[in-house]
Order: structure tokens, then C-alpha cells, then sequence
């Protein structure tokens, strides 16, 4: 039992180097660190952490093996509920699930749940590896993924593991959705993903590039080439915009414009051609992880940037984590201010954005509290480029294109909440494309629980 | 990975190429666009299909090398690959109910509008094919809109073929002789398309335009390819690509369409002392 109050610290590049590099901002725990940590996990019998987490990892369980110096079993306990323990290390809220129900946050900072999976992750890989991971024997029956996010990725490994055969079909060139072409590399490296994606492959799950659902392909085609079920993991859609003058001038990008230029695309390297622009000056608006890896990935770009929230900082949506990485790594911070308009210069480039200043009314919907303009404080800030990040709304190509596929009431695809089960027979669906933009950990846990439903269903 | 499997150099700059995507060439329709990748290191590039064949597989692309993706494409042979290859996307020509319809090609535009105007020939649309080129020498599908269509006038700007002068003072001649059109549908440099609509606002004749945007995705994600339309913001991928023309915000586009035009001729400068396709860095 170790008493030490605060976690043990995560070793990180210093702020001013990072924020002119894209290698990743936390460095990982040694051994040591590893097992020193561990020790701080008071092994509770009702487990509060386990229900805090989407995917049920068994916490105690796998910190216990790291304590005691036994890392492969720690893997094999995080393994047999979670696919991708490398990427949930890194990318999890822990403060919210886990770790926030975790006895030794009452009193001092919890157990450093995210770090503990992480490191047995990079553990694993890096001594163990899976050159030794085989093909699983199939079962005979056929299932098809449609979308390599980490809903589909967490659905296509449950259910191979079950030895269906399952085919996973990508819109992109490359697999892992979001966590290629939204997550920088400094937060979680694309070699994990594709480590994570290969491990898959060589228990024998096939993946197509290039193969849009609903264009390419639709649902019925599936069923028609022999699928027994499909899982439906096509993630969020088009971003959303704010609706003001302005936003269509060049330079005022989605971030999911701007991060998939830098992630998916390699527009930072010299060697891939897809061009990315160097803005002096860049506005950031929103508050929420999408925000901050916007805002950081052009400081590294080499720009002075300014995020703008309408809120607080209490009511911003990112993790604290990545707020305070940002602010570390020089972002400037205007909370409480709204944007009102983009200007531009004659040839139709982006020169100002146009602020409000904002103060705090009642609470609103979401429990929190409404910004409310104040008014006559205008001002503007000089700028190059903008990178909005405010959400996404629905992709309605899957629905429009499958017959007996039903909407939700907010544009997603309609499930039964308890199995997955889409409204068509066979159909099944989970993550952003249902609930619309939501985290990486919440759409594996909903392509679990399809993949347990679509298991059942395959079996009758 | 995409075999070529035919190759034609159709002028100095524009060209002709076949591969091998049978998943497209199933399903596509005119008017739809796929997103190309030429190797590991390309940008994915937005183009509109010129011809599919569903019985051989095989997606026809006719385009100008005029930027590095363009021009390392148009260094690849017969028997070579293209990387990655994804459609077809957007939505198809609306056709339902038409009777008489002029389409209006600009330049390479032509061999975008062509599947287009054969697309509704072969439906029993009455169709008239106004092209227009800069000069003789840069003239593609010739003959295959001669084939294709009810009524082919041919346009130059300096007259060294067909008629000298613009597709738009052709269409408003048509129109003025009585020819009674259901639609318009124009394809080709947005100044041009912007002008078509001009002469068609007067008679209240409605303007289709087939536009080309940034695009990185293709699929509705990264907002790039968003247009202005009657003010309200639309994308061009999964809206797209055709819409009314009176409705888009002509400037707009055209300034968002040259944002990169100066890493693009570094590029090019660049991919001149490059041979074969073949990259530096490899």
C-alpha cells in the first residue's frame, strides 16, 4: 500500500518544446513509475471504478498484476473486456468515469487509472507484441462492419473473437476513423493505431478501404453478398457552423478540415502533398477536445492562437487535462466572448474576427449556464485563419439509403438502447452515428454492446 | 490499388485514362464524382467520372494535368496503379421529367459534361451540347458528343475550330431562336457557369451547375467543399455537386477554389524536374 496522496507524475516534453514538435506530449510511465502507482489502488470490493467505465475494464484486477510487477497479466485482465487499451489510456476522460468514482479521489487524487492501462498497453506491445496472434477458427457465419472508428474497431474485435468472420468496410484510405484523422499524433501516435488495427487483421478480421456505405455500397448489397448481421458505426457527420458573416471566407475551416489535413493527411511533412497553410494568426472557437487539438496542432504550426468560448472556463467541455496542456504550450484563452462575424479583405481572405463579450445567466437545457451578450462590448482580433469547432451534426447517408432504417429524434440512427438493434432486422448500430458527436470510449462501449446483440442474434 | 488499363494523351496537357474499379463502375451515375489518390503520399483529389463501364469495371477519368496530383497522374502507363480510388460520390444528374435540355461544356468541363449529355440522351431527353474550348488544339469528345447527342455546336474563343466565340453567346442565340428548354446544365470554370446563368436568368429557364470544390473526405466530414447557397451553407460532396447556379455565391467559390494556388505552383515547379512519376524521397 503506498499513502502518496497525488498520482505519480506523468513524465512530459517541457511545454516550450512540444508546442513546436508533433511527437507526443506525455512520455509514459517507467516500471517503476508503473508499479508505484499501482500500489496506491486500495483493491475496493465494490469496485466503484469498473462501473464508471463503458467498456467494465475490471480495474482492480489489472492493477493488482501491475503491482505486482506481472504485466503480461495485467494485459491478458484489460484485454479480455477492452480491444484498444493503448488508445483509451491516452484518449479517456478518466476524470469523469473511473477515476472520478475512484475512494482515493475523496481525499487526494485518485488512482491514475488511465496512466496504470496505458503503460500495460506500451508494456505489452513492446515486449511481447503480437507476431505470436493467430487467426481465430470461424465459426461460419459472416459479419459486416461498416466504418473503422472505434465503434467498428471494438465491434469487429469482440466479434472475431467470437470467431465470426468480419469484414470491415472504411470510407477512408487508411482505418481507425477518428483516431487518425481527428486525434493528433502529439496525443496518441498513428503507429499505435495501426498496431491496435494489425493485431485485428492477423486474428483474421479483413478490411476494405475506400468503400463508402450508402454510395459504394449499400446495407441490402451486404445482406445480398451473404453478411447474417451488419454494424453500423459510420461516426458523426458535417460539422456544424455558427451560422454568422463570414464563415464561408477563405481561411474559416472546420477543425475537422484543419486536423485531418495534419492527421490523416500528413499536411505538417514535407514529403505528402496535401498543402496546409501557416497562419500567423489563428481563432479557435470552442471549448471542447476537439478545440483544444485544433488550437494545438496550430501552435505547432507555427501560429499565435486565441481560443474563443462562449463560456466559462467551469462549463468548457474539454478535458481539464487538455485545457491545461494548451494553456501550457502558450495558447491565449478569450473565455466568455462569442463570436458575432468573420471579416475579410478584398479578396474575399479572412482579415478580423468580430467579438462579444459575454457574462453568466441562468442555468440552461444542459444544466449549465447561459452566456448572455453584453451589449456594446464588440471588439475584434486581427487573424488569418479560423478553425471552428463547435460539433457535428448527422451523416444521413446510411439512413437515406437503407430501406427499414429509422431516424432518431436528433438525426441519428434509431437503436434499442439495450441491444443496438437498428429498426431493419440484422442492422445494428453505435456511436457518433446515433448519438451524434460524442468520445471514443462511449462509441466502443456502444459497438460492444451491439457486438453481444449481434452475437445472439447470429446464434438463433 | 487501380490498374490503368488504357491511356490516351488527348492534347498537350489533357488525358484520357481507363482503370480498373468495379465497385465504382457498378453503381455509378452521371454526374457522380470519386475522390483519387495517386500514391501513399497524394492528396485526395475530388474529379467527376467521364464514363464508367459496368461489363469491364472500368472508370474513365479526362483531365487536365494542371496540378501535382493531376500531373503525377498523368505520368502513370498502362499496366501502373493508382493508389486509392473511392466512389462514386455525390448525388446523380436529376433527369426525372425533363424533355429538352442544352448543356453547356467550358474546357475541360466538356469531358465532365459529357457522361451528363449522353446520360440523358440515352433517357430520351432531347438534348443540345453547346462546347466551348480555347482553341482547336485543346478539343476533346469531338465525336463522341457528335454520337451522343440530338444537335453538337462547337465553340472556340479564337475561332480556329467551329464557331469563333463563347458558349454563353451560343446558348442565348439557341434560346432566342425558340428553342423551348426545361433546364440548362452547365459544367465548366466557374466564371463561365456564372455567365451561363446570366443568360438564362432572363427567360426563366432554370440553370443547373455541376461544381467543383476542396474536398478532402468526400463523405460529409470536413466541411471544405462548403458552398454559399441562397446564403445558407451547403457541401458540395453529399448536396452536390449540382446545384441551381442562380442560387450560388459565384465569388465565393471561386476565391475558396484558388486558396492553395500558390503551394500548387510550387508544386509544380517542383514535379517539372520529376520523370516518370517517380518521387524524390523515395
Amino acid at each position: 500500500m503506498n499513502n502518496q496522496m497525488t498520482k505519480t507524475p506523468m513524465p512530459s516534453q517541457e511545454p516550450d518544446v512540444r508546442n513546436k514538435n508533433f511527437k507526443e506530449v506525455a512520455l509514459g510511465y517507467t516500471e517503476e513509475m508503473a508499479v508505484n502507482e499501482a500500489q496506491r489502488c486500495l483493491n475496493c470490493k465494490n469496485k466503484p471504478c469498473v462501473a464508471g467505465c463503458p467498456v467494465n475494464v475490471r480495474i482492480p484486477e489489472f492493477i493488482a498484476k501491475v503491482a505486482e510487477g506481472d504485466f503480461a497479466g495485467a494485459y491478458e485482465v484489460i484485454t479480455s473486456t477492452n480491444s484498444l487499451p493503448a488508445v483509451c489510456g491516452r484518449v479517456c476522460p478518466q476524470e469523469t468515469q473511473c477515476e472520478g468514482k475512484c475512494v482515493r479521489g475523496i481525499k487526494g487524487e485518485p488512482v491514475a487509472v488511465g496512466r496504470l492501462e496505458r503503460f500495460v498497453a506500451d508494456w505489452h506491445r513492446e515486449h511481447i507484441g503480437n507476431d505470436k496472434v493467430e487467426k481465430i477458427p470461424s465459426n461460419g457465419k459472416k459479419a459486416a462492419v461498416v466504418g473503422a472508428g472505434p465503434a467498428g474497431l471494438t465491434a469487429a474485435g469482440d466479434l472475431v473473437n467470437k470467431g465470426y468472420e468480419v469484414t470491415v468496410f472504411e470510407s477512408l484510405h487508411k482505418e481507425g476513423g477518428v483516431l487518425v484523422y481527428g486525434i493528433p499524433e502529439f496525443r496518441l501516435p498513428k503507429d499505435i493505431v495501426a498496431y491496435e488495427i494489425d493485431t485485428l487483421r492477423k486474428k483474421g478480421v479483413t478490411f476494405y478501404h475506400n468503400v463508402v456505405v450508402g454510395r459504394s455500397l449499400d446495407i441490402q448489397d451486404l445482406f445480398d453478398e451473404g453478411y447474417d448481421a451488419v454494424f453500423v458505426g459510420t461516426g458523426a457527420g458535417l460539422p456544424k457552423f455558427m451560422n454568422v458573416e463570414g464563415e464561408n471566407l477563405v481561411g474559416v475551416y472546420s477543425a475537422n478540415e484543419y486536423l485531418t489535413r495534419i492527421n490523416l493527411m500528413k499536411g505538417y511533412l514535407d514529403e505528402y502533398d496535401t498543402p496546409i497553410k501557416k497562419h500567423k494568426q489563428v481563432a479557435v472557437v470552442g471549448g471542447g477536445n476537439v478545440a483544444m487539438d485544433a488550437a494545438r496542432c496550430a501552435k505547432r504550426m507555427g501560429a499565435e492562437v486565441h481560443v474563443i468560448y462562449r463560456r466559462g472556463r467551469d462549463e468548457m467541455p474539454a478535458r481539464a487535462e487538455e485545457i491545461e496542456h494548451a494553456e501550457e504550450e502558450g495558447i491565449q484563452f478569450h473565455l466568455l466572448n462569442n463570436p458575432v462575424r468573420v471579416l475579410g479583405d478584398e479578396n474575399n481572405y479572412v482579415s478580423q474576427i468580430e467579438c462579444i463579450k459575454m457574462e453568466l445567466g441562468e442555468p440552461d437545457a444542459s444544466g449549465r449556464r447561459r452566456p448572455v451578450a453584453i451589449e456594446g462590448s464588440e471588439f475584434t482580433l486581427d487573424v488569418d485563419g479560423v478553425i471552428m469547432a463547435l460539433g457535428t451534426s448527422l451523416n444521413q447517408l446510411i439512413v437515406e439509403t437503407t430501406e427499414g432504417l429509422d431516424e432518431n429524434d436528433w438525426g441519428g440512427i434509431q437503436i434499442n438502447d439495450e441491444t443496438g438493434a437498428c429498426t431493419r432486422e440484422g442492422v445494428f448500430a453505435g456511436g457518433d452515428a446515433v448519438t451524434g458527436a460524442a468520445t471514443v470510449i462511449k462509441a466502443m462501449g456502444a459497438g460492444k454492446l451491439a457486438a453481444a446483440h449481434m452475437d445472439e442474434y447470429m446464434q438463433k | 490499388m487501380h490498374k490503368i488499363v488504357l491511356k490516351k494523351q488527348l492534347s498537350h496537357d489533357m488525358f484520357w485514362i481507363e482503370f480498373e474499379a468495379p465497385f465504382v463502375a457498378k453503381k455509378a451515375k452521371p454526374g457522380q464524382f470519386i475522390i483519387f489518390r495517386v500514391d501513399e503520399y497524394g492528396e485526395r483529389v475530388p474529379i467527376t467520372m467521364a464514363g464508367t463501364n459496368k461489363e469491364t469495371g472500368t472508370v474513365t477519368l479526362i483531365f487536365q494535368a494542371v496540378g501535382r496530383s493531376t500531373m503525377l497522374l498523368s505520368q502513370l502507363e498502362v499496366g501502373d496503379y493508382i493508389q486509392d480510388v473511392v466512389g462514386p460520390l455525390g448525388k446523380p444528374t436529376h433527369m426525372e421529367g425533363l424533355k429538352k435540355v442544352c448543356v453547356v461544356g467550358g474546357g475541360t468541363g466538356n469531358a465532365l459534361a459529357y457522361p451528363v449529355a449522353r446520360g440523358l440522351a440515352e433517357a430520351g431527353v432531347k438534348v443540345d451540347m453547346v462546347s466551348g474550348f480555347k482553341t482547336e488544339e485543346l478539343i476533346v469528345l469531338k465525336e463522341e458528343f457528335e454520337e451522343a447527342v440530338d444537335n453538337f455546336y462547337l465553340m472556340t474563343d479564337d475561332g480556329s475550330a467551329g464557331e469563333k466565340g463563347f458558349t454563353t453567346t451560343k446558348l442565348e442565340e439557341l434560346i432566342k431562336a425558340g428553342n423551348d428548354y426545361d433546364e440548362v446544365i452547365t459544367v465548366g470554370p466557374p466564371i463561365m457557369m456564372k455567365f451561363v446563368n446570366e443568360v438564362t436568368k432572363p427567360y426563366g429557364i432554370k440553370t443547373i451547375a455541376s461544381l467543383t470544390a476542396l474536398m478532402i473526405d468526400g463523405t460529409g466530414m470536413c466541411g471544405g467543399c462548403r458552398v454559399s447557397i441562397n446564403g445558407e451553407t451547403k457541401y458540395v460532396c453529399v448536396d452536390g455537386p449540382e446545384f441551381d447556379a442562380a442560387a450560388v455565391d459565384w465569388d465565393v467559390l471561386i476565391a475558396r477554389n484558388a486558396y492553395y494556388h500558390e503551394e500548387e505552383k510550387e508544386e509544380r515547379d517542383h514535379i517539372c524536374r520529376l520523370t516518370g512519376g517517380v518521387r524524390h524521397y523515395e
